[in-house]
């Protein structure tokens, strides 16, 4: 089975080919394909995950992609429990969200081509994951980029989606140069960009140049995964329609920057640096991520930034080597299911809300939307590690794992995941509080179209998918987790899971100490949100814009725009500005400059067009006699 | 006769008919799109006839021209050069089934003239990648000037008299240079043979062992030459207004073809024929290209008119094509070879597209443009498509050339390869903000809109009634239908075009490799 492993992938390329090729004539059914092409890839991919023992890498060549001399990229697949793992996450929550779509973009009239574009980012995510090289890697990764340009400005007439859009491809691309030069040193120091072999000479490769790569594919992750200094994007990514902001912007497309370090665990292993730099940008993401989280009143906005901190863990994961690799992936997939169920909440939400995102325009939602608020309360317990659901499981690990380490770094690394628990109690807690308890704020206002609000529970299309990801969430962290099954299933690709015997706590005391940290923060939100509704500026229609300072930059995304702003887009522009101006007066000038010199004037050069075929005859002749005089010169000289 | 004969004679007795036809514009444009159509379909013997293990010049034919001098009307090709002469042969159709769609024939002009024009342009340029005698390399240098400056010249915009006359002066200057060292040349081996010659592969042999102060010049002089046809900065200014200037199909021919002849003559003439001299200025030119790649896209970025964006972004390609030259690297050099190909196939189709969207909007302006796409989504995602490919983005076939070039420069010259890396953020820059500024947002500008009713009424831009503009028809489609196809095919499985070249470019920079 694993010989046609390229079927997982045929199955959404040729789905995207066939709805973007066919047009408006696969209108009727063109949504139908969209779901059976990836349906198709989920099955597969159970039989080949029940049929192989994927004990180890299984490396197979379609054909050779780029082969120059030395240089030789095949265009090859790699099956492994590492990629296994993800085919599984993308194609099933990826068959789930596209179910979904059938009923949130029932409206759209261009709804065959939405569904050509999830095709198109399903088979390039599996692409990036099933790749046997890091060009093949380069090659999904850019892949998926593309897609969530398109998906992200999906709404066409919208400036700020398409603002959105293009900001995102120009992040990301940042990332990738880290990513391309990263390549460009392995093919230097090892000759070969394919995993088995760079994995093999990596270890003859001088420290400084491992360092080297390890940091240039972190500066790729962090662009792909919205981690500092790359996050900006991520947040405005939510001008894109609600699936892709489940399926792309929360449990696949950003995740790949965390796959890209577990894949590349052979090259982190050598480096303490690259490691602990991985780790420390995890650690501040998601403190990062987390505080802006509490500051949002846009309901996407808000699950952005939680994804943002959420993947902030998993890089501290990663960043803890063999100690955290399995975890990380373990929080991937059950980050896949609740926060993928979370958007899809959100979005069955805004679906009853005229496509209202503002939180204090909500309220009281449970009553109107019985199974979302249900399936959306599961997937809120699990992300705030309420005990015995997915987040309890795989994100305690993680600060377990984080404080495991010695000295500061215990310290550092556990404290802020520690604190950021607690700040994602909080934060989730107001979001719950805002949407769906409390006054039912929306009778008293209107969409900002000024349509008023008739809240209704969304079709089962969008329902059953909502259902089944809140069961995912509830049980998923156990049974990954529990007697380390994930862990020993991974261990081919990336080593077995170690377990810190030292630590700077002690840790049986952790998973408690975490729920109490987190309990602190859900209580604060219920004291600021819940307890009293009538009056309290908090839960206002009108946002108070009279705020201390740490809510006024939180706001303002902790100036990371700004920031972004006045390094790279301010004196580009400025730059821009100048080099036209430089081109058109200095270069150009100097060169009519010089014709005027010579031809006495701009003016004469440009009266000279009506006898020009003349004059032209003439220096032809000129020249005629230069090319024969030259020539005697030489030959009987 | 060779194939290669045939390929360039078809097009010569195509102008001469076509010139008779010119009277009636349906046959004139009928025969000549039967010619190019021809033309196409002989590629394939001549592709299939070459065999890149074999000789370094294949499909040789030689006629005695000026015995006196040793001049030789002789024709050869290698991998390299068959990659050029399909390219302008596959460009040639397209550009005549959408000539309707992209431009208009000036007042007292006939499109029989433009075609005649335009077959004699192809013959030559065919012929300048297929000569093998110096001399005659420089003859139609200079003479395929010609027909391109009438073209550009008698059919081009409003300021197409000064943009002809700067195109040909620059040109004419450069060739003229480089005779100068073609006749250099000539003198060294007259002196070491006895006897002169211009023949290319003794010369190759006989100034490769000249002293490096000889090679010097001899290079600077073709250096030149190639530098103002490729354009590499600071010779490009003339570009931008040719480009600007010239009708739509013929900026094509131009910026995809013609150029390509500086970039190939590097390839053909300086690094075999003077090595020690490309080892010892390789830096001056590294410097000239990496500044190509970040000037020519910070200027695009910076356009506000759609012709003169194109030209920018060539200019910054030429810099990656020149940066992998002389970078010596078996890999860069081939990403160069074939970089020369894509540019032709990704540029190419991006000038026709706009030269549509302009011709259907009447602008050329980018800001009398806006939500585009609402109206001509096939359009749209036509621009798309060769914008993506001009960013190189994976999966098109841009990105095998750019890829190549930047990992092959990164093994001899990583700072220059890594300063260049940044030209890949800058390119989805300017690609994906031309693309909003056209097909996004709501529908606006001059283009879109119908103008407010009278001086002195002030109307929201959006209230304008929106003019008729029709997608692309099937015609339309049909014609950049092979582009397509060729820019995400040609990213999938680049292998044929990589084995063609991938031999000449090992003899090309084996000199200098050893020096």
């Amino acid at each position: 089975m694993i010989a046609s492993s390229w079927l997982l992938v045929a199955f959404p390329a040729l789905g995207a080919l066939v709805l973007l090729v066919g047009g408006k004539r696969t209108n009727s059914w063109g949504h139908l394909l969209g779901c059976a092409t990836v349906a198709a890839s989920f099955v597969y991919a159970l039989a080949l995950f029940a049929s192989e023992s994927l004990s180890q890498a299984v490396d197979t060549t379609l054909w050779s992609w780029i082969p120059v001399e030395a240089l030789q990229v095949d265009f090859g697949l790699r099956i492994d429990p590492l990629s296994m793992t993800f085919v599984l996450l993308i194609t099933g929550v990826g068959a789930l969200i596209h179910v979904y779509s059938i009923g949130y973009m029932s409206d759209d009239r261009d709804r065959r081509r939405f569904f050509a574009y999830l095709n198109l980012f399903v088979a390039s995510m599996l692409i990036l994951v099933l790749g046997n090289s890091f060009v093949m890697l380069y090659l999904g990764w850019e892949g998926v980029g593309l897609a969530s340009y398109l998906l992200i400005g999906w709404y066409t007439d919208r400036p700020a989606a398409a603002t959105a859009a293009k900001k995102a491809f120009l992040m990301n691309r940042v990332g990738d140069v880290g990513l391309a030069i990263a390549i460009f040193l392995m093919f230097k120091h090892i000759g070969s960009t394919s995993y088995e072999a760079v994995f093999a000479g990596i270890g003859d490769v001088s420290p400084g140049v491992v360092t080297a790569v390890a940091l240039l594919l972190l500066l790729g992750a962090c662009g792909k995964s919205g981690q500092f200094p790359l996050q900006a994007w991520l947040p405005d990514a939510m001008e894109g329609p609600t699936p892709v902001s489940a399926l792309i912007h929360a449990a696949t497309m950003v995740t790949a920057g965390v796959y890209l370090i577990a894949r590349g665990a052979p090259i982190y292993n050598l480096t303490e640096d690259g490691r602990l730099v991985v780790a420390l940008v995890g650690a501040f993401t998601l403190l990062l991520g987390s505080i802006i989280g509490c500051a949002y009143d846009d309901i996407k906005k808000v699950l952005a930034y939680s994804t943002v901190s959420q993947i902030g863990y998993m890089m501290l994961a990663v960043g803890l080597g063999p100690f955290g690799y399995a975890l990380a992936i373990a929080h991937l997939l059950t980050h896949g299911f609740f926060k993928a169920g979370l958007f899809l909440g959100a979005g069955s939400v805004m679906h009853a809300m005229n496509d209202e995102v503002d939180m204090r325009k909500f309220g009281g939602l449970a009553k109107k939307l019985p199974i979302t608020a249900v399936t959306f309360g599961l997937g809120y317990l699990a992300i705030i590690g309420f005990p015995f659901l997915s987040g309890f499981f795989t994100k305690d690990a993680i600060i377990e794992a984080a404080f495991g380490q010695e000295g500061w770094r215990g310290w550092v690394l556990g404290g802020s995941a520690l604190l950021a628990a607690g700040i994602t109690g909080f934060y989730m807690t107001r979001l719950m509080l805002l949407t769906f308890f409390g006054k039912e704020r929306w009778r008293e206002t209107t969409s900002a179209d000024g349509r008023e609000f008739h809240p209704h529970e969304s079709p089962p299309t969008m329902t059953a998918p909502m259902i089944v990801l809140s069961i995912g969430s509830v049980a998923a962290g156990g049974l990954l987790i529990g007697g380390d099954t994930l862990a020993e299933f991974l261990s081919p690709s990336v080593g077995a899971l170690q377990e810190s015997h030292h630590g700077v706590l002690p840790h049986a005391l952790i998973p408690w100490l975490t729920v109490l940290v987190s309990g602190l923060g859900v209580l604060g939100a219920w004291a600021l949100f819940g307890r009293r509704t009538e009056g309290s500026t908090y839960t206002a229609v009108e946002r108070p814009e009279r705020v201390a300072w740490p809510v006024r930059a939180a706001r303002k995304d902790l100036y990371g725009n700004a920031l972004n702003e006045a390094l790279v887009a301010t004196p580009g522009m400025w730059l821009t500005r100048s080099a036209v101006f430089l081109d058109n007066r200095g270069v150009d000038g100097a060169v009519n400059g010089l014709a005027a010199a010579f031809g006495g004037g701009s003016g004469r050069l440009r009266r000279m067009q009506t006898g020009f075929v003349r004059s032209y005859a003439l220096s032809m002749l000129g020249g005629s006699f230069l090319i024969v005089g030259a020539l005697l010169l030489v030959r009987f000289g | 006769m060779t194939w290669l004969l045939a390929l360039i004679l078809l097009p010569l007795l195509g102008a001469v008919a076509v010139a008779f036809l010119r009277r009636d514009d349906r046959l004139a444009t009928i025969t000549a799109f039967a010619v190019s159509v021809v033309e196409l379909v002989l590629i394939l013997p001549l592709w299939l006839s070459y065999d890149p293990g074999g000789e370094r010049l294949q499909q040789v034919s030689s006629l005695e021209w000026i015995p006196a001098f040793g001049v030789h009307i002789s024709f050869g090709i290698d991998g390299i050069a068959l990659l050029m002469i399909a390219v302008i042969a596959l460009l040639v159709p397209v550009v005549i089934a959408l000539l309707r769609s992209t431009d208009k024939i000036p007042e007292g002009k006939d499109v029989g003239g433009l075609l005649s024009l335009i077959l004699l342009q192809q013959s030559l340029t065919i012929a300048v990648f297929a000569a093998t005698d110096v001399f005659l390399f420089y003859v139609l240098f200079e003479i395929m000037l010609i027909p391109m400056y009438f073209l550009i010249g008698g059919y081009g915009g409003p300021r197409r008299q000064y943009a002809a006359v700067k195109f040909f002066l620059y040109s004419f200057l450069g060739g003229l240079i480089m005779l100068a060292s073609a006749i250099g040349a000539y003198s060294l081996a007259a002196d070491e043979l006895g006897e002169g010659t211009f023949d290319w592969a003794t010369l190759v042999q006989v100034v490769s062992e000249a002293p490096l102060e000889t090679q010097i010049w001899l290079f600077l002089g073709f250096f030149l030459a190639f530098a103002i046809k490729a354009p590499l900065v600071p010779f490009h200014t003339w570009l931008p207004d040719a480009a600007s200037q010239a009708p739509v199909g013929v900026t094509v021919l131009l910026v995809g073809v013609l150029d390509k002849v500086g970039t190939f003559g590097f390839l053909r003439y300086s690094l075999p024929m003077t090595p020690d001299a490309s080892a010892e200025l390789a830096p001056i030119v590294l410097v000239l290209a990496v500044v190509g790649v970040i000037y020519g896209s910070m200027l695009a970025a910076g356009q506000t008119d759609m012709r003169r964006f194109v030209a920018y972004v060539s200019i910054a390609h030429f810099g990656f094509i020149a940066l992998g030259i002389f970078a010596f690297t078996q890999q860069a050099v081939a990403g160069s070879a074939t970089y020369m190909l894509n540019h032709s196939l990704a540029t190419g189709m991006l000038i026709l597209v706009l030269g549509i969207v302009a011709a259907r909007g009447g602008h050329t302006r980018i800001d009398a443009f806006g939500g585009m796409a609402k109206v001509t989504p096939v359009l749209a995602a036509m621009l798309l498509i060769a914008g993506l490919s001009a960013l190189s983005l994976p999966g098109t076939n841009s990105f095998i050339s750019e890829f190549l070039v930047l990992l092959g420069a990164f093994d001899t010259r990583p700072a220059y390869a890594i300063v260049a890396t940044v030209g890949m953020v800058l390119a989805a820059a300017y690609v994906l903000w031309l693309y909003q500024r056209i097909m996004t947002g709501p529908v606006r500008g001059d283009a879109m809109l119908a103008a407010a009713p009278g001086p002195g009424t002030v109307q929201a831009p959006e209230v304008g009634a929106r003019k008729t503009i029709r997608d692309l028809g099937l015609r339309e489609i049909g014609a950049l239908a092979p582009l397509v196809v060729l820019i995400i095919g040609l990213g999938f499985y680049p292998k044929p075009v990589l084995d063609t070249v991938n031999p000449s470019v090992e003899q090309t920079i084996t000199a200098v490799q050893e020096r």
